[in-house]
């Protein structure tokens, strides 16, 4: 009973961590048809601003509020100097947010070097029974579940996420009525940044911080996009609980490298049965 | 309007091309060939890319790993014994089979092009993963270890040789001349290709895929064997450098050198096929020049050069110098 529960909660958590790490360009990709290749390292710079500040003397905490504007703010900054100019193109939005990431990746490491650094983890250890579960993790799950909702009620009740739903649907009407498509783009990209950016800064004191760290998380990111398509909440979700679960099991089985590798089997599968996508399967497309 | 068939120019620059790769060894010192065999092999592989993006508009983020599958494919079978044009033969088989799964699931699902590049640049990375995690030396296959990060060391290089009679090893100046033989081989080929029936369907599926099917044509058994024949190709080229360098390691498999192999068809331009020659010579003196500062500066450049000419250089240096000096045409570039 007690083992259950334990491996229940390592579930819960690869399937929150791939969420919280996909959800940022799930919005990106569901909302702007755009695949943002750097995702990764906007996810490194946000582990590296709780590496700023906690080498501040600052809490994790503050880090964690903080990494979320900083990477949103850079985020806009790529949009508004690269991506704009290549909406239209996504192939080309694609080759140049590469040479992005890699710049990224050299400029991090010529300004803070090669090296791992550490960021303490905050909880203890909870046991149950013969066994102990990192506090931490469960705090993982419920910051997935948090970010998971609140952008859901944002795109769903807000003023802002009526009109960016809007802009999706038919930029020209919504330019029509008075609201600049463009700006919406801006802040998409921009809130798309900021889940990176935040995942990367609760997942900085699991992983260590490191200019390469983006490379560690991509591949799952982008399976993960990839089958839930542009089916942004429903099908990102299926998605990481689909490979969440295959991950964990296969990674408890053998080693977290074939954990990978049947997620990406997992995701050719299903790519060849349902091309458009997880949410194709339990819903018809007009 | 591209020419519709081959000008005696390009008859003249094979013919050049040829008489260089057969003289050169005897002017440079060995030192130099070798640096330049490993170019060759380079522009192989941007010959290869520039065949499925650049004729069919199928741009695979993941030619590094069809390579390293390629080199992979060589080293574990050379070093088993079998005999090397063989187990080069086997590279490029492995290049084509895992191009040619990729490919299936992708155009036989239809799913968008964006997919293909996102699937073939995860399967690179978790290439890596995986031949990183091999460096326990219970991960053999017969006699080849296949030491994890360190790579497969003591590869048999390449040797020719007829039938029945002992092959001899390629020195450093016939393996020189394997490699640009191969190379022009290539070239010549997917020139004759781009004017013949299959090459011109294929550039109508770059310009408009739907309007092509609706002609009557199958796009996707076509998009599946330009693609593998390209996977079949970066196998090759894959061989090749296990050859070169005698070993081969999962840095093959990296996400920067999946990254310089679209670089060089980016920066060269694509659809002329000497447009990825020209780009994989630029940025690999580029990339040698900078490699003296140090590797950061070099990905950092590499990094920029690539934004800088999708927002500003869009169709790359070849097209763009042919378009300028009028010899040709503007030549369009696929979306």
């Amino acid at each position: 009973m007690q083992h259950l529960l334990v491996n229940f909660i390592g579930g819960a958590f690869a399937i929150a961590s791939l969420l919280l790490l996909s959800l940022g360009l799930a919005v990106i990709y569901g909302m702007m048809g755009v695949i943002n290749l750097a995702q990764g390292e906007f996810v490194m710079l946000g582990a590296y601003t709780v590496l700023f500040t906690a080498a501040h003397g600052l809490t994790l905490w503050l880090g964690i509020v903080l990494a979320p504007v900083v990477v949103g703010l850079i985020g806009i900054l790529v949009e508004r100097g690269i991506i704009r100019f290549l909406y239209g193109r996504p192939l080309d939005t694609m080759l140049a947010t590469w040479g992005l990431s890699l710049a990224f990746i050299a400029g991090t490491t010529l300004i803070v070097g090669p090296t791992t650094e550490g960021v303490a983890t905050p909880f203890q250890h909870l046991t149950i029974g013969e066994y102990s579960v990192a506090v931490y993790n469960i705090f993982v799950i419920g910051i997935a579940a948090a970010s998971f909702a609140l952008t859901w009620f944002l795109f769903r009740f807000t003023k802002i996420g009526l009109l960016a739903r809007a802009t999706m649907q038919n930029a020209e009407m919504v330019a029509a009525l008075g609201v600049s498509p463009p700006r919406i783009y801006m802040l998409t990209f921009g809130f798309g940044s900021a889940l990176a950016g935040l995942a990367g800064a609760v997942m900085a004191p699991l992983t260590g911080v490191v200019p390469t760290l983006g490379m560690a998380f991509i591949a799952k990111i982008f399976i993960t996009v990839t089958v839930g398509s542009t089916a942004i909440f429903t099908g990102t979700l299926a998605a990481s609980g689909i490979f969440g679960a295959v991950e964990s099991i296969v990674a408890f089985l053998s080693t977290p490298i074939y954990g990978q590798v049947a997620m990406l089997l997992c995701a050719l599968v299903l790519l060849r049965v349902a091309p458009q996508g997880i949410s194709s399967l339990w819903r018809r497309h007009g | 309007m591209a020419p519709t068939r081959l000008s005696r120019t390009e008859f003249a620059i094979w013919v050049a091309a040829a008489v260089a790769v057969v003289g050169l060894p005897l002017l440079l010192p060995i030192f130099s060939i070798v640096q330049l065999t490993v170019f060759l092999i380079f522009c192989l592989l941007a010959v290869s890319l520039d065949l499925a993006w650049g004729l069919a508009g199928l741009l695979s983020f993941g030619h590094a790993a069809f390579f390293g599958v390629g080199g992979y494919a060589y080293g574990i079978l050379a070093v088993n014994g079998l005999a090397t044009p063989a187990a080069l033969l086997a590279g490029g088989i492995s290049g084509a089979l895992l191009a040619g799964i990729l490919g299936y699931v992708a155009f036989y699902g239809r799913v968008s092009t964006i997919f293909l590049a996102v699937m073939t640049l995860t399967v690179t990375l978790i290439l890596l993963q995986v031949m990183g995690s091999t460096a326990d030396p219970s991960y053999r296959i017969g006699s080849a270890v296949l030491g994890g990060y360190n790579g497969i060391t003591n590869i048999p290089s390449l040797a020719l040789g007829l039938p029945l009679l002992p092959s001899i090893e390629l020195g450093p100046a016939g393996f020189f001349r394997f490699v640009g033989g191969f190379l022009i081989v290539v070239l010549a080929l997917g020139r004759l290709m781009t004017f013949a029936p299959f090459g011109r369907i294929l550039a109508t599926i770059r310009e408009n895929e739907q309007r092509t099917e609706l002609s009557g044509y199958d796009v996707r058994w076509r998009k599946l064997a330009v693609f593998a024949a390209s996977g079949g190709i970066a196998g090759v080229a894959g061989g090749l450098f296990a050859s070169w360098g005698n070993f081969i390691n999962p840095e093959v498999f990296s996400l920067s050198q999946s990254a310089q192999v679209v670089i060089w068809v980016l920066v060269g331009g694509r659809g002329l096929l000497y447009g990825a020659v020209i780009g994989a010579l630029v940025v690999q003196a580029l990339t040698q020049y900078l490699g003296a500062i140090g590797t950061a500066y070099t990905a950092l450049v590499l990094g920029l050069l690539m934004v800088a000419f999708v927002l500003l250089l869009r169709e790359g240096l070849v097209p763009t110098f042919l378009r300028l000096s009028l010899i040709l045409p503007r030549h369009k570039t696929p979306a």
